[in-house]
């Protein structure tokens, strides 16, 4: 079982988002940056599908700048096998030109189940996993919470509204991954220092810079200042009262 | 001309209200170009499709067949983005529920065009622009698209529905064949259909300060009196006491409800993330301390367990009154 994980380096979920001077981008100084989460559930999917394979390889894939080797030296950490950096400064908003860089190192690759995330904690873009499927014509089932790989076909469920839908696809296919799919391995002090002597390909790409142009980038207005309406049940009139006759939602 | 593309959801025959919204976000657009809204209907014979001309669509395209009754992710795609080439549309919008995130990436990447999901607003000042959400709902992006066609998937509860009265006349197209490469073959729906908190207009959640599985039921009280949906905090779906369908906030569902009650739930950035947008949010803590305070229109700080029976009887009356 051939399998790649795409993964992604973004501010730890706690960060506090700083604007910078040019009021487009983030000011990344003293942010601490993480693996996504949705790919640890990738990450732990794959190795328990190689594992249950009995053998195979699992290959971290990530665009980004010289920093995401860190991120993929995380999912060898957890027990994926190497990785492949695809070096390139700047990451366009638009996700088209992302799909199309990781599209076409994909291509070469022979895998027979490609992982994304279901969304990336920074843009929360939930787009690059289905484009990529389309952009290799592969089968694709998005947001999955449950999954079983048998005689080269899966049968994946997603969560809808109010339900959850059965997909079938014969392999190789591409899958994004929810929370609730499994629980992902913590990195053990031994995996972390074998990852450290995994190969580690970094390879320049230059992406297109897609056609989106940020405008600009600002805080979320302030929730206007709240109030305690009291204390115990003996505020519950005063809170039915404000929802009724004030914010006017009862 | 510049027409605009709205796709609608249907789930068993019937449009999803979150269609509105999207023709309304449509009709923004379609009026600063000076265009049409076009509605694209795609399910199984007989989905109901009048009153969307009441909601600014022009005409309603209906490609139905079936085998597309259930949401069918390749044959979908195909007809959308085969409707978006054919019909020359500036951009195609449609709902970001969990059938729009799943459709709309693969469409633009069969029109190789940009994308840009679950925005809150969209305008057009020369070219179409949208806002929406990044970084967890802790900044707010403003971007400008300069290519056509384009992809926009739009955040449930975020545009309210305006009455817009167009024709909505009724086409159909043809609907493309093929082998989908992947096939949903079943929807499973829970014994007790529950109000999804996705899609609800009021949302009571309840964290661990419910101090176990069984005390629940004092948070489905006060929905069921509510007629709203029941949420949770991760903290009590990794304990297993709620499904995770239910959990708000960064790795579960982001809500923008009309009212959102958060009960016994402290207020961690990550579950903020899932609902700071809502537009009223009433919090029920015993710490007065709680970060959910900073974010309350109304709090009352109590024990939840005095609080909740008192709540739940005098909003059953006021509803009732
Ligand atoms: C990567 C990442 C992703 C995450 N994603 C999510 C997410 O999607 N959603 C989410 O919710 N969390 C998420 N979290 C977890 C989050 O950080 C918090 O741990 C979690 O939200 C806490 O849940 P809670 O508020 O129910 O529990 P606690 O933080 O334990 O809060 C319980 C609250 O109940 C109050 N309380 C106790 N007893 C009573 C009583 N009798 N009456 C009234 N009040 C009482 C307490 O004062 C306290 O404020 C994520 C964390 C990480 C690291
Ligand atoms: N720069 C990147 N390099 C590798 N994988 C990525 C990158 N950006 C996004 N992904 C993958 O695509 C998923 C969805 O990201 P997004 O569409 O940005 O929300 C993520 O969870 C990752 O698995």
């Amino acid at each position: 079982m051939k399998i790649a994980v795409c993964v992604k380096r973004v501010p730890d979920s706690e960060a506090r988002i700083k604007i910078d001077a040019s009021g487009k981008a983030i000011d990344e100084g003293g942010v601490k940056f993480v693996l996504n989460p949705y790919e640890e559930f990738a990450v732990e999917e794959a190795l328990k599908l190689k594992e249950a394979a009995g053998s195979g390889e699992v290959v971290v894939i990530s665009a980004g700048s010289d920093a995401s080797q860190e991120t993929i030296r995380t999912a060898l950490a957890m027990g994926a096998d190497r990785g492949v950096l695809l070096k390139t400064d700047h990451i366009p908003l638009d996700p088209l030109p992302v799909a199309k860089a990781l599209a076409a190192e994909l291509a070469e690759g022979g895998y027979d189940l490609i992982f994304f995330g279901k969304l990336a904690i920074d843009d929360y873009s939930h787009g690059i996993g289905p484009m990529v499927a389309e952009l290799l014509s592969l089968p694709c089932v998005s947001a999955i919470a449950a999954l079983q790989i048998a005689n080269g076909k899966g049968k994946a469920e997603r969560e809808i509204e109010g339900g959850v839908e059965v997909v079938e696809f014969p392999l190789p296919a591409v899958l994004t991954t929810d929370k609730g799919l499994n629980e992902p391995r913590y990195p053990a002090l031994r995996g972390i220092m074998l990852a450290k002597k995994k190969p580690l390909d970094v390879k320049d790409v230059a992406l297109e810079t897609g056609g989106l142009d940020v405008l600009s980038l600002s805080y979320p207005p302030e929730r206007k200042a709240g109030r305690i309406v009291g204390e115990g049940a003996a505020a519950v009139p005063a809170l039915v009262d404000a929802l009724k006759n004030e914010a006017k939602v009862l | 001309m510049p027409n605009v593309l709205a796709i609608l959801e249907q789930r068993s025959g019937d449009i999803k209200r979150v269609s509105h919204e999207v023709l309304t976000a449509a009709r923004v657009l379609a009026d600063g170009m000076g265009g049409e809204v076009h509605g694209l209907v795609v399910g199984g014979p007989g989905v109901a499709t009048d009153g969307l001309g009441a909601f600014g669509a022009d005409k309603v395209l209906v490609a139905s067949d079936a085998s597309l009754a259930n949401y069918q992710a390749d044959r979908y795609a195909g007809i959308a983005a085969d409707q978006v080439r054919k019909g020359s549309y500036a951009a195609a919008l449609v709902s970001a529920t969990a059938l729009g995130k799943d459709l709309a990436p693969r469409v633009a990447a069969r029109l190789a065009c940009p994308f840009v999901s679950d925005v809150t607003d969209v305008k057009y000042d020369g070219a179409i622009i949208v806002t929406r959400p990044v970084y967890a709902g802790k900044a707010n992006i403003t971007l400008k698209i300069s290519a056509t066609p384009c992809v926009i998937s739009v955040r449930s509860n975020a545009v309210t529905p305006k009455a817009n009265a167009k024709a909505g006349s009724v086409e159909s197209v043809a609907v493309s064949g093929g082998e989908p490469r992947a096939r949903t073959v079943e929807i499973k729906h829970p014994e007790r259909a529950a109000i999804d908190v996705a899609e609800a207009s009021i949302v009571v959640s309840g964290g661990r300060g419910l101090k176990g599985p069984e005390n629940f039921k004092l948070i489905e009280d006060l929905a069921s009196a509510l007629n709203a949906a029941v949420g949770a905090s991760r903290a009590v779906v990794d304990a297993g006491w709620r499904p995770h369908a239910e959990q708000v906030g960064q790795t579960g569902k982001t809500v923008s409800p009309n009212l959102y009650f958060a009960i016994g739930i402290s207020g961690a950035i990550q579950h903020l993330a899932g609902m700071r947008t809502a537009k009223t949010i009433v919090a029920i803590n015993k710490d007065p301390d709680a970060p959910i305070f900073k974010v309350a229109d109304y709090g009352i700080v109590g024990d939840l367990f005095e609080v909740l029976p008192k709540l739940t009887e005098e909003i059953r009356k006021a509803r009732e009154g």
